[in-house]
């Protein structure tokens, strides 16, 4: 662990949209196979930092950054073809989106894009990813329905489901249980922690306990500023920042 | 405890008045469509028969059929469809999916939009300019279409731009999270979400394009020619400008030859939209859209 490269690494990274900045200096390391947890107050700046990563600045008006943002030891800017980038980062933002295609093809979206044209493989790719975003059960016998008349927590699973189904060696999860019951979302917390093997995750939630159930390591943001990155646990018990242990301890504010 | 308040009375009784307000406003509006369609079909219904349909005019206009109009009308709407629509929809993707938002684009689409309100008398002498004289294609099928074809480009992008730009951002989004192109997120997201918003635009469009008649006036729609056009570079009739000709500029024709004339160009143009609305309702089912 100590010597391998880290899957993300950020060096004096800030982001801008147009004058405001969202995000300033921030720098840490993300290794190979963690989970990754980042909590912290609304308009912290966390989603901006996923932003990044997968470039989506390339197509949000006013985005700009500027520092280091490292993705399997390559700069992001360097990726000279973004769509490989992205395809090896999977995405899960908390407004989810059913693609107007239906549940299979949903799901089927990115290994299509990645060549995969088998009927008997696409089948066993969707099984295994719905399978995992504890989605199978209830669309099994609906996999030709549209994906965007779901329930909004059954499309969020199938927002998971499609980020999994691109096979990513990252997977960057954006407050994924919002609109999910606290049931299913144990479910999925139990995927993670086995998912844990195959990729690196960062997880950014509201949910303190979910940060402390599923993070090896979690970053703190408070208003633009990455103040502290540490073992979940130090948060909790250890000598954290005063400004950390408040927010997790829910004396923020 | 739940009884109606007096302000509860009042927002009802005005929600009431609005309504018949609205429904009033609509009935004036199919109101003198339906008064349109009777007349038409009252004075001119008598006209009709398959001679007037299959047959050339004779005697100075004052008898016989409308074929060549027919026929030469038909010409103008495909052509122009087939020059308009693949380069109208094709910019509407650059200026939709493509094109960076900067003052350059914005001041594009403005142009557009202003093109799309320009007369048609103004495009009918851009075409006289550019495709009789310029191209030299001669008053002819050709000048005639392509002169339609640029009056109904820029309602075509408008028209597509917007069906397009009612696909929500967000699935577009998604796609490329998922490493999708912008080609690729077009073809299996955003034009399968468009398509019929796109194809109304053209439908209104092929109705537009049949009853104009200042634009193919003085490019390649004939008087009287009682042929068949043999080739795009021929003159020809149409409906539009034979309508116009026989209601005022020849002498003792029958009352109901004009009314018959302008029954066959509405059921002309019902018919072009019944097409292309059949084609659109097939191409959802085909998807399951
Ligand atoms: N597309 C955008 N355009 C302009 N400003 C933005 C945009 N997205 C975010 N911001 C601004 O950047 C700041 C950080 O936003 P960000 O979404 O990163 O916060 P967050 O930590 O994810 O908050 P939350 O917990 O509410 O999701 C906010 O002040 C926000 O107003
Ligand atoms: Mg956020």
């Amino acid at each position: 662990m100590v010597t391998a490269t880290p899957e993300i690494r950020v060096q004096n990274l800030s982001i801008q949209y147009g004058e405001k900045v969202a995000l300033a200096g921030a720098s840490f390391e993300v290794m190979p196979n963690e989970i990754f947890g980042i909590i912290g107050p609304a308009n912290s700046g966390k989603t901006s930092f996923l932003k990044v990563l997968n470039r989506m600045d390339t197509f949000t008006p006013g985005m700009r950054f500027s520092g280091t943002a490292e993705v399997g030891g390559r700069d992001v800017r360097s990726w000279r073809n973004l769509y490989a980038l992205r395809r090896r980062i999977g995405v899960v933002f908390p407004l989810p989106v059913g693609l107007p295609l239906s549940v299979y093809d949903n799901v089927a979206f990115a290994p299509r894009l990645a060549g995969v044209r088998g009927k008997a493989e696409l089948d066993a790719i969707v099984e295994r990813c719905l399978r995992r975003a504890a989605l199978w059960d209830e669309v099994k016998d609906r996999l030709k329905a549209l994906g965007s008349l779901l329930s909004g927590g059954q499309q969020q699973r199938l927002t998971i489901a499609r980020a999994l189904s691109q096979e990513p060696s990252i997977l960057l999860l954006d407050e994924f249980s919002i609109a999910v019951d606290p049931v299913t979302t144990m479910r999925i917390e139990d995927v993670l922690k086995e998912l844990k093997q195959e990729m690196t995750i960062v997880l950014v939630t509201n949910l303190v306990q979910q940060a402390r159930r599923l993070a090896d390591r979690t970053a703190f943001f408070l208003m633009g500023e990455c103040v502290s990155v540490s073992p979940t646990e130090a948060l909790f018990t250890g000598d954290a920042d005063p400004r950390a242990r408040d927010y997790v301890e829910g004396r923020f504010g | 405890m739940f009884d109606a308040t007096p302000r509860n009375l009042k927002d009802a009784r005005r929600e009431g008045l609005v309504r018949i307000l609205f429904l009033l406003m609509t009935a004036l509006l199919v109101l003198p469509v339906l008064l349109i369609l009777g007349v038409l079909v009252a004075k001119g219904g008598s006209a009709l028969s398959w001679d007037f349909l299959f047959t050339e005019p004779t005697d100075g206009m004052t008898a016989g059929g409308l074929l060549p109009a027919l026929v030469g009308t038909i010409w103008l709407v495909v052509i122009a469809l087939i020059v308009s629509v693949p380069i109208g929809i094709a910019a509407a993707l650059y200026l939709s999916e493509y094109a960076p938002d900067n003052w350059l684009t914005r001041a594009i689409n403005l142009a557009i939009i202003n093109l799309a309100g320009v007369p048609s008398i103004v495009h009918a002498l851009f075409g006289v300019g550019a495709f009789v004289i310029f191209f030299g294609f001669g008053t002819s099928i050709l000048a005639a279409s392509f002169t339609l074809a640029v009056m109904t480009l820029p309602v075509v992008i408008v028209s597509t731009r917007e069906a397009l730009q009612a696909v929500p951002q967000s699935f577009r989004e998604a796609c490329w999270n998922m490493g999708a192109t912008r080609w690729q997120t077009i073809r299996k997201v955003v034009l399968p979400n468009s398509i019929s918003g796109i194809l109304t635009g053209v439908i209104l469009e092929v109705s537009r394009t049949a009853g104009e008649t200042a634009p193919i006036m003085f490019t390649g729609a004939a008087f009287f020619l009682p042929f068949l056009p043999e080739s795009v570079y021929d003159q020809t009739m149409a409906m539009s400008l034979h309508l116009f000709v026989v209601a005022t500029q020849v002498p003792n024709v029958p009352d109901n030859l004009p009314f018959g004339v302008a029954l066959v160009l509405i059921g002309m143009v019902l018919a072009m939209n019944a097409i292309s609305i059949a084609f659109r309702t097939w191409l959802r089912r085909k998807k399951k859209w």
